[in-house]
């Protein structure tokens, strides 16, 4: 399991990264964790002429924010992102969700923008980012770009990033309102593994508990993280009790498309889905609740 | 004649003690040598071409391209290889079936290694293998076993005359009879998937042959009996031309690490290209085409039960899914002969036994040999019994249970379980698992409309490795000698000694040894050397396989050092011109018994062995030194035309008690709590068989939740070649264990001691299903296919619910 | 293709080797520095055999390209000891409670463990089972890994 033969070039700024993109003409990858990249290369399913290493490009790294946006640079370490007080505090569904992805040791070198630009259908950053309509910011030597989380992953494994842009930064929006809450459940086959299935959720609640924002995303059970608005929609204004919930997401297995694999079948992942979104969005129900009193 | 057999009862001044390990020094320092450590100038590196089809004709092998690399060496062939070496043994006689390390002509599962590059790095061969051209032409296959049994199924092995390696019947005791007689029977069909122990790290062979000494040097992470021989056989060159270096440490075997293929290999091309070579299976490698895979088991089971609760017979079919080659798997439906009833007064058994051929990767050895599965079957026809009368499982357990007062007992397939308290273990687990606060905690669960379960099992660990199954399933093996070997030198400081004769994988047998010999010659452990030596220096060895090692290392360490004692005693007797009798020998002094002023040290004994030939007994040898080879107890005997035989000598016990519960939505099960109760005789290292039973126990796990080669039947591929995809339990699923101990010491061995080798993992998988399965009856669910993973489980909850 | 000059402190001492841009950090350790005790399992990230502390992290060794990890400071298992040559507390515990057995992923847990200790002085039990879930060991059952961390948590912490 080693690799095939490459070369490499560390780039020490976005646009020596961009341009080394260009001229690579489609032969060249970004690596910065290499989580997933590399395991590919020992394979030698993944087998690229040349990479760019943009660990060490600083302004790639750290969260800041933009008025009522998150912006986290697609080079920080998951863990930073995960330790983050700010990212605790106004992005609480990101943090619970990077609990999620892997281990300790591969959450401190895997980066936001790895896992985004990576696009696994069951991947927990990628869902969060469609959960919450977030931005990805890509650039290339052309120039720079933002593009809605919905219409950024493809299909699994494939993104809309065209082969010379680089991801730059994932702007996630803040909720402020009050009685806003979040939910986050997946399921695991272990601790750590790729979710079966995966739901996301985040609401607000009125100061008579009733819903007035809510957003759900589903990860694992189709090609490509999955918001459910028709499930939103059934709950907006909703007192959000168990029975309603049940009943909003009764059908959500219309709005999946999973694939079948050895380790889950594709019915299998669309009720863990389901189980996964009502829990989900139970948690989140009662955080918003928490929060208000 | 001295004789280590025999238990008599004492006290112990270090063994059993608790006292640190001595391997492990070691290894938290970083100072382990694996194989894989080993590094010679000039060491060539090996990568392997596997063939991408399940069955196909080798048409040609084109490897120009690949030598044209620069820094590529060689491209092996399995038809070059075939023609200067012989094939592999296999357990059972198999006519028309020849095992290769290379594919020769034909490749029979997807995976299996056809060529071998040899290169300047592992990364320059894997370049070169991707380079050579296999021209296939591929053929029909059969993934399934039973399909592999039906007379059309595409032929594994076109000159075998079917599919079937092994088939037998035996039928021991009227069994026919007591289902006639029974008031009950149930049948039922469990399953075992293809699992196994897949150690951390994979097999390493580092071969060099000294063309001055004429000698093959092998490191190699070996746990396999008569290594050498196999590989001088094979190599054809004499035995005593191959020296394997047993004092590598292995990371990790549980009988998988058997590797004869990929020494042969090494061996081959070192012998071949004058240099050393070094083979290190990447993990891909060693999932697919190495000694990854384990028992792959279908158990048609039928149960004679009266409405007591009273067990009369048990007829069990098990078809084993081999994969393609024989090896020694087949043999693993043997082993269980010597167990079949469980721990139970069962008067009557009968078993049929079948080994299939399928395009599929070969079963290896794993722990326990095939008795898990078998335990597994066995404990899920006592809960069904229990189920169908509306009785207790434990209650069924001890109705059933053999009792301390009748041993030794014989069951029908003719082994006498030598010794065992089985209820008492039973009482001691259920107390540590405060089982009324447990149930408590389970009704508390299903309150809250959970559902949970507790499981228990009550199993055997035959221990002792008298492998009597070899001369069972082949009668023209006449193998009765499973023998064990340790030497001790004291040197003329008074420093002492103990040779080893084979490799450890992690049982600690450095630590066993100096226990042992330290207790024998009242010398503390910590100042006893034990080495393992290498092949050509050693005595005879069976390798530590089925468990035997406390017995068969500890037993022969045993009777080395009474052989010291004994010299020791005879040279101070002589000196103080009394008979043996009338001396004490305390700590390697000896003593005039009642005149401690009268006594001669360790040292002077010592140096008058190895200085003073005046004051030896007339014709005496020089110096201090022993060798004692031991044959397995209850050995030494073929088995009766009935199969009746005594299969291994010593029985030790565990019951199980898991708390779990199961997600009713998603079939996620989480195990709560985790009780054991163990009984393998007088405990030789309590950390080691603490640490030996929790790992086992959490082998257990995997089996039952999550561990299976899967192979796709339509294209016939591997589908689980990488830890992607193979999941092995982590810290996170493994619980915190509570162990509780029982010592029935064995009868036939020296200080009392029985297996734990294979502990935790012989009652695990058992448990677990038992504990599922208590989780899903109030729903009227069952499961007994192993393993029970999400899907599974999801699966089944889903059909009741839709 | 492409051969780089590589230096790393590891173990508070800097060495250098050259390697191609394909060497992971793992390979790199053990071929080109002869730190054998940091050991390679599956080569894709998922056993933890290889985790070595890097920069002040636990990572994977395997998952990293020698070249990428140039200049960076490594801690392997051959560094946990002392100066003096003594154990230190984690290794004196996992001694203690026998916490392996063929002592094939005892590098990767001690240094796993390690890390957790250095951020975390009083785990719980979760923490553990947290910090060492990406390490698998075929031998142990983790029951006694866990007690060594445990105990040498408290070791440490009444050494202060």
């Amino acid at each position: 399991m080693k690799a095939a033969a490459f070369d490499y070039i560390r780039a020490d700024t976005v646009e020596e990264a961009c341009r080394l993109l260009a001229e690579g003409e489609g032969e060249a990858r970004i690596i910065a964790g290499g989580q997933t990249l590399v395991p590919l290369m020992a394979m030698r399913l993944a087998r690229p002429e040349l990479l760019v290493d943009i660990n060490r490009i600083a302004s790639l790294k750290g969260v800041t924010a933009d008025g009522e946006t998150l912006v986290i640079g697609a080079g920080t370490r998951q863990a930073d992102v995960l330790a983050d007080a700010e990212v605790a505090a106004r992005a609480p569904l990101l943090a619970e969700a990077l609990s999620h992805v892997g281990h300790e040791q591969t959450r401190n070198r895997g980066t936001v923008g790895g896992s985004l630009a990576n696009a696994d259908p069951t991947a927990e950053i990628g869902l969060v980012a469609r959960t919450l309509d977030a931005e990805i910011v890509a650039r290339s030597s052309g120039g720079e770009r933002r593009i809605p989380a919905a219409a950024f992953f493809e299909s699994a494994m494939v993104t809309t990033l065209a082969p010379e842009e680089l991801l730059i930064a994932l702007r996630l929006p803040v909720w402020t309102a009050p009685r806003t809450g979040h939910g986050f459940h997946e399921l695991g086959i272990r601790h750590g593994d790729f979710a079966i299935a995966a739901a996301a959720a985040q609401l607000t609640l009125d100061s008579n508990g009733r819903c007035i924002r809510i957003h759900v995303g589903v990860g694992g059970a189709s090609p490509c993280p999955v918001r459910l608005t028709a499930v939103e929609d059934a709950l907006a204004g909703s007192p959000l009790d168990d029975a309603a919930i049940a009943r909003a997401t009764e059908d959500i297995s219309d709005m999946l498309d999973p694939e079948s694999d050895i380790h889950a079948g594709a019915e299998q992942r669309q009720r863990t889905a389901r189980a996964m979104a009502r829990r989900a969005i139970a948690d989140a129900r009662d955080r918003a609740q928490a929060g208000a009193a | 004649m001295d004789d280590a057999t025999g238990y008599v009862p004492r006290e112990f001044k270090y063994v059993s003690h608790k006292r640190r390990v001595k391997e492990d020094r070691r290894f938290i320092t970083g100072r382990g040598r694996y194989a894989a450590d080993v590094r010679l100038p000039g060491m060539k590196h090996v990568a392997m071409v596997s063939s991408p089809y399940p069955c196909a004709w080798i048409k040609g092998v084109d490897a120009s391209a690949a030598l044209a690399l620069p820094g590529v060496h060689y491209v092996l062939t399995g038809e070059e290889l075939f023609a200067h070496t012989n094939p592999l043994l296999a357990g059972v006689d198999v006519p028309g079936v020849k095992r290769t390390p290379l594919a020769y002509r034909k490749a029979r599962y997807a995976g299996e290694w056809v060529a071998a590059v040899c290169a300047d790095s592992r990364a320059l061969a894997e370049d070169a293998a991707e380079l050579v051209e296999v021209e296939y032409e591929p053929l029909p296959f059969v993934i399934d076993p039973e399909e592999s049994l039906k007379p059309d199924a595409p032929r594994v092995h076109e000159d075998h005359d079917s599919n079937v390696f092994f088939h037998r019947k035996w039928v021991w005791g009227d069994v026919e009879g007591d289902f006639a007689r029974a008031a009950r029977e149930l049948s039922f069909r469990a399953r075992w998937s293809r699992c196994s122990t897949v150690p951390i790290e994979t097999f390493v062979a580092v071969a060099d042959w000294d063309a001055g000494q004429e000698v093959m040097q092998i490191w190699a992470s070996i746990q396999m009996p008569k290594y050498p021989e196999q590989i001088a056989r094979a190599l054809r060159i004499p035995a005593n031309a191959v020296n394997v270096h047993y004092d590598i440490d292995v990371g990790g075997s549980y009988g998988q690490k058997r590797g004869i293929r990929q020494t042969i290999v090494a061996g081959y091309l070192s012998r071949r290209l004058g240099c050393p070579v070094r083979f290190i299976e990447d993990r891909l490698e060693n999932m697919s085409g190495g000694d990854a895979h384990g028992p792959d088991r279908i158990f048609d089971m039928q149960v004679a039960f009266d409405d007591d609760g009273t067990i009369r017979s048990l007829r069990i079919r098990a078809t084993d899914d081999c994969g393609c080659y024989p090896g020694r798997a087949p043999l693993q439906l043997g082993k269980p002969v010597g167990a079949i009833v469980g721990p139970y007064r069962i008067g009557s058994a009968e078993y049929e036994a079948i080994s299939v051929s399928t395009n599929k990767t070969s079963q290896e050895a794993v722990r326990g040999f095939g008795q898990s599965p078998t335990n597994f079957a066995i404990e899920t026809a006592v809960d069904k019994v229990a189920r169908a009368l509306g009785m207790d499982r434990e209650e069924i357990r001890r109705r059933n249970l053999i009792g301390a007062d009748e041993f030794p007992w014989k069951i029908p397939s003719g082994s006498e379980y030598d010794s065992g308290d089985y209820l008492a273990v039973l009482d001691k687990v259920k107390a540590a698992s405060n089982y009324k606060v447990l149930v408590a905690r389970r009704d508390a669960l299903r309150a809250e409309g959970k559902l949970a379960g507790i499981g228990l099992s009550t199993c055997l660990e035959p221990s002792g490795g008298n492998s009597s199954f070899e001369p069972l399933f082949n009668p023209k093996n006449d193998t009765t000698t499973w023998m064990e070997s340790v030497q001790i030198r004291v040197d003329m400081t008074g420093a002492v000694t103990a040779m080893i004769n084979t490799s450890s994988s992690g049982q600690g047998h450095q630590t066993l040894v100096s226990l042992v010999v330290g207790e024998e010659l009242g010398r503390d452990p910590d100042s006893i050397r034990v080495i393992h030596s290498e092949s050509l220096a050693a005595l005879p060895s069976n390798s530590p396989v089925g468990s035997r090692m406390a017995i068969m290392m500890g037993g022969a360490a045993t009777g080395a050092a009474k052989k010291i004692r004994d010299r020791v005693m005879e040279i101070a007797a002589h000196n103080f011109q009394l008979p043996v009798e009338r001396l004490v020998y305390a700590g390697g002094n000896v003593s005039v018994d009642g005149d401690p002023s009268r006594t001669l040290t360790w040292e002077q004994i010592v140096d008058t062995a190895h200085r003073k030939y005046h004051d030896m007994p007339l014709g005496a040898e020089p110096g201090l030194q022993s060798i004692y080879t031991w044959e397995v107890p209850t050995g030494g005997a073929l088995p009766n035309a009935d199969g009746t035989c005594q299969m291994y000598p010593c029985y030790s016990f565990e019951a199980h008690i898991p708390l779990v519960s199961v997600d009713p939505e998603t079939g996620r099960i989480e195990i709560l709590e985790y009780y054991i109760g163990h009984d393998c005789g007088t405990v030789i290292s309590p950390d080691i068989v603490r640490g030996m039973t929790f790992g086992g126990i959490a082998h257990g796990i995997g089996a039952a939740m999550y561990e299976k080669f899967e192979f796709d039947p339509e294209s016939g591929q591997h589908l689980t070649g990488s830890f992607m995809d193979y999941l092995m339990p982590s810290a996170h699923e493994v619980p915190d264990v509570t162990m509780v101990k029982h010592f029935t010491p064995s009868p036939l061995t020296p200080m009392g001691q029985k297996g734990s080798g294979e502990s935790g993992y012989l009652g695990g998988p058992a448990a677990l299903a038992s504990a599922v399965n208590d989780a899903l009856e109030p729903l009227g669910l069952e499961i007994t296919t192993l393993p029970m993973r999400v899907r599974d489980m999801e699966a089944l909850l889903a059909a009741r619910t839709k | 293709m492409s051969d780089h000059d590589i230096a790393l402190t590891v173990n508070g001492r800097r060495m250098t080797s050259r390697a191609e841009a394909r060497t992971t950090l793992v390979d790199f350790l053990r071929d080109n520095l002869n730190l054998t005790g940091t050991h390679v399992g599956c080569e894709h990230g998922v056993c933890g055999a290889c985790s070595v502390i890097m920069d002040g992290r636990p990572v994977r060794s395997c998952l990293i390209y020698a070249v990428m990890a140039d200049g960076a400071e490594i801690t392997t298992v051959e560094g946990l000891e002392g100066s003096d040559g003594a154990l230190s507390p984690l290794q004196d515990a996992f001694w203690e409670t026998h916490a392996m057995q063929c002592g094939y992923c005892t590098p990767g847990m001690l240094i796993a463990a390690t890390a957790l200790l250095a951020r975390n002085p009083d785990p719980t039990e979760h923490e553990i089972r947290d910090a060492i879930g990406g390490n698998l060991c075929r031998c142990t059952g983790y029951v006694q890994i866990v007690e060594a961390v445990q105990i040498a948590a408290r070791a440490m912490r009444e050494a202060g």
